[in-house]
């Protein structure tokens, strides 16, 4: 079952820069909430930057993370 | 069956082309079987934006194949004219910038509430796109 903390290290370790905060609505280990920030957003659509955050999970979200909903913010350049 | 030849792949297809705004989502816009496919049925109704629904938990192949070529994972989708717009997240936070109204050619409301309402009793009938699958 995933945790929050495995969620945000695994955000973080593919989107780099990122700040991340990841809550478990439930406390189920199933749904999810992020909020992401990286300045890797700056110049991408918002369905993209949700797409960057989906694909760090591939066919794990709607399998065994049910539900992952996701907030993005464009950080500034490090 | 192969991807060029899925007939429920195509109807979905069909389906996003020929609706100017159509959702997926579990349930109906009258009885959502989720919560984040309320909340986004509750912004589009909030806007009175026309819009055909689809249920994709008829049977789990709706959701495959919508997934395979909107390349978003989770329910409730919104398109837009052919488009993907994005699922709860993104449509909810549309709905609060008056993004969403913008995109979907209607006023905005004067001044749109944090949350989207809770549901309403629906306008359109949800087209049940199952039952064209049979």
């Amino acid at each position: 079952m995933p945790s929050a903390q495995e969620l945000k290290q695994r955000i973080e370790a593919a989107i780099p820069g990122a700040s991340v905060a990841v809550e478990d609505l439930t406390g189920g280990g199933d749904h999810f909430r992020a909020v992401v920030v990286s300045h890797e957003f700056a110049g991408r659509s918002r369905l993209e930057q949700h797409r960057m955050v989906y694909d760090v999970f591939g066919e794990e979200v709607g399998g065994p993370i049910h539900a992952l909903s996701i907030t993005t913010q464009t950080g500034r350049e490090p | 069956m192969t991807e060029e030849t899925s007939p429920i792949r195509d109807a979905i297809q069909k389906a996003i082309d020929d609706h100017e705004v159509i959702l997926f989502m579990k349930g109906t816009p009258d009885a959502p079987a989720c919560g984040f496919s309320a909340r986004t049925v509750g912004a589009l109704q909030a806007l009175g934006a026309p819009f055909a629904a689809v249920d994709v938990l008829p049977d789990p192949r709706i959701r495959q194949e919508l997934s395979a070529i909107s390349s978003w994972p989770t329910i409730p989708q919104l398109f837009v004219g052919g488009e993907l717009v994005g699922g709860c997240d993104i449509v909810t936070e549309m709905y609060e910038t008056g993004e969403l109204a913008q995109a979907l050619g209607v006023d905005a409301p004067d001044a749109a509430p944090a949350d989207p309402p809770a549901a309403e009793a629906p306008d359109p009938s949800p087209m049940g796109i199952e039952n064209r699958l049979n």
